[in-house]
């Protein structure tokens, strides 16, 4: 049977290909940073195991891992990773064609068969995919056979996998960690009572009973957090434990999928507003030499502003009817 | 209920606002963060990191997405980006507003595949997009000022940053679905992606009708600027580069 806890230990694997390939060149931050990611990704379930049966010491000590990570983090510095050839690349690119978008489409569609179909498979009456996180445990396969294909179509040495894997990693840097450090401080937040201090302070300032003034607080608390901290992603755990949980699904009884879509996009129109999120808004006006900071929000923010409006209406009309 | 107490943890809100506006890197500051709200809900060191820890590896289906980049990365070695470069190039001769259109219906169904680093303001707007647009938006028979070129540049970006945003919401392997599954995961609530994803379809949709309408109103105010006696323009080369950044 295929379980989701195989794709965290092929996720371990690359990283730890990816810390040895470091290794070797002596980037040792950038080394001991993947090889104590990939430690945490292998040993997760152990340390879930071991805190479900109040065993401490486990969850401690990948505390610990976390901490090291933030500290390595800082030391990595996009080194210059040597990439094949321009003309190279060319050369196959006029060769194969179309062709190479076959194993990328193949990443979506392989995972996409296994959401939909891989629950009916059954092999000598047993399943093939286990039902927990099915979607993300077909991804895992799809990255698979992408690659077989990847590597059959450009006919390269399997070894070129971990090779131009770590390249795109190493590129990526720490910035593959923010997501999940940003939910991990979501959970921090959830446990440590900041959600029910930034629910407390919206239920102080609006009517909870009214279905209306619940989804515009918490909407327009996603934008006003996503403008500060300049990411939807650290919004949305502290606007969702203190609004869209307690308000919004268990007094409203509102749908959490379409909740938590929305509330995320509406998170995104806040992106669109701020030169917090450098990495958009900022960097292509140095890119563009442009002569504003504000340049490219200024052309944007309008179709911010209006999906905006278009989000909150889908919101209020959707969450209560399905 | 209103003792400082209960706000004390919000102190950790405030490390990661401080830590963001001073651009210090990200993940330090997210963990400090996570410290000071520990500390201040008054836990002791050991159960902080308990719970760092915890909240960590529960989150660790965020890392999926690492196992698509060996198959990009051999497909890129042979010229993936050279191939979407010279097939996007193919799409001359339009019009700009149908230019951007096209640009930001391709950039949405690419994020919704999950190439969403396909293209982007570094390997796709600075280098092809912007002049292309550029030249669009010349063929109304004057060259642009640096006022209008620096517009259509900016619009260029914008159009990039909302093709990607409200793409990448609808497929399910990528970050901002996972962490919604995860998120209710924590609290009680199991569902699957593909639900989450499919809620982001008419946002999408949405998304690219306000933004094509703006378009063709800003195509329209790039033509109907033309001067009828054009004065002498700067050369593209001059364009944007008044500006001090």
């Amino acid at each position: 049977m295929l379980k989701i806890e195989q794709a965290y230990w092929l996720i371990a694997l690359f990283l730890a290909g990816t810390a040895w390939l470091n290794l070797r060149e002596r980037r040792w931050s950038h080394a001991g940073f993947w090889l104590v990611l990939a430690a945490l990704t292998a040993g997760g379930k152990y340390v879930l195991d071991a805190t479900a049966a109040h065993h401490h010491l486990p969850a401690q000590l990948a505390g610990v891992g976390v901490i090291a990570l933030a500290v390595l983090s800082p030391r990595m510095q996009r080194g210059h990773l040597v990439e094949r050839d321009v003309s190279a690349r060319e050369a196959d690119a006029k060769r194969l064609g179309h062709r190479l978008f076959g194993p990328a489409v193949l990443i979506p569609l392989v995972t996409l068969v296994v959401a939909l179909f891989g629950g009916y498979l059954v092999i000598g009456g047993v399943r093939v995919f286990d039902p927990v996180r099915m979607t993300l445990t077909g991804l895992a396969l799809a990255c698979v056979i992408a690659l077989i294909a990847a590597l059959w179509v450009t006919r390269a040495k399997p070894a070129a996998g971990l090779a131009e894997g770590r390249r795109l990693l190493d590129t990526l840097g720490w910035a593959a960690l923010l997501p999940l450090t940003l939910a991990a401080l979501g959970g921090v937040f959830a446990a440590t009572g900041v959600g029910a201090a930034v629910s407390d302070l919206v239920r102080m300032m609006i009517p909870v009973n009214s279905a209306l003034a619940c989804v515009i607080a918490y909407g327009l608390g996603m934008v006003l957090f996503t403008v500060i901290m300049g990411n939807a992603f650290a919004a949305f755990p502290v606007l969702t434990a203190g609004v869209g949980l307690p308000l919004l699904i268990h007094l409203h009884g509102a749908n959490p999928a379409i909740l938590g879509s929305l509330g995320m996009l509406i998170g995104y129109c806040g992106t669109l507003f701020t030169p917090m999120a450098a990495n958009f808004n900022i960097v292509p006006v140095a890119l563009l030499e442009l002569p504003n900071q504000n340049d490219v929000i200024r052309a944007q923010w309008k179709t911010g502003a209006m999906l905006l409006v278009v989000n909150l209406a889908l919101m209020y009309f959707l969450i209560f009817r399905f | 209920m209103t003792t400082l107490l209960h706000w004390l943890p919000l102190l950790g809100v405030l490390v990661v606002v401080a830590g963001f506006a001073l651009r210090f890197n990200p993940v330090p500051v997210v963990v400090v963060a996570g410290i000071v709200s520990g500390l201040a809900a008054g836990k002791s060191i050991g159960e902080i990191l308990a719970l760092i820890g915890n909240s960590f590896v529960s989150e660790r289906a965020l890392l999926l997405f690492v196992l698509t980049l060996p198959a990009i990365g051999v497909l890129e070695r042979a010229g993936l980006r050279e191939h979407v470069t010279n097939w996007i190039a193919r799409l001359r001769g339009l019009t700009l507003s149908r230019l951007l259109m096209v640009y930001l219906a391709i950039r949405q169904i690419l994020a919704m595949l999950g190439l969403y680093d396909v293209a982007g303001h570094a390997q796709t707007v600075r280098p092809l997009l912007a002049p292309m647009a550029e030249g669009a938006a010349e063929k109304r028979g004057s060259p642009l000022n640096t006022q209008e070129r620096n517009d259509v540049r900016a619009f260029c970006a914008a159009t990039d940053n909302i093709g990607r945003f409200f793409g990448e919401d609808v497929f399910i392997a990528l970050g901002a679905v996972l962490l919604i599954q995860g998120f209710y995961s924590q609290h009680g609530i199991e569902l699957e992606p593909l639900q989450i994803a499919l809620w982001a379809l008419p946002t999408a949709i949405a998304a690219f009708m306000i933004h094509a309408i703006r378009t063709v109103l800003f195509a329209r105010r790039i033509a109907g600027n033309a001067p009828s006696s054009a004065t002498p323009a700067l050369r593209p080369d001059d364009g944007g580069k008044s500006g001090s950044c």
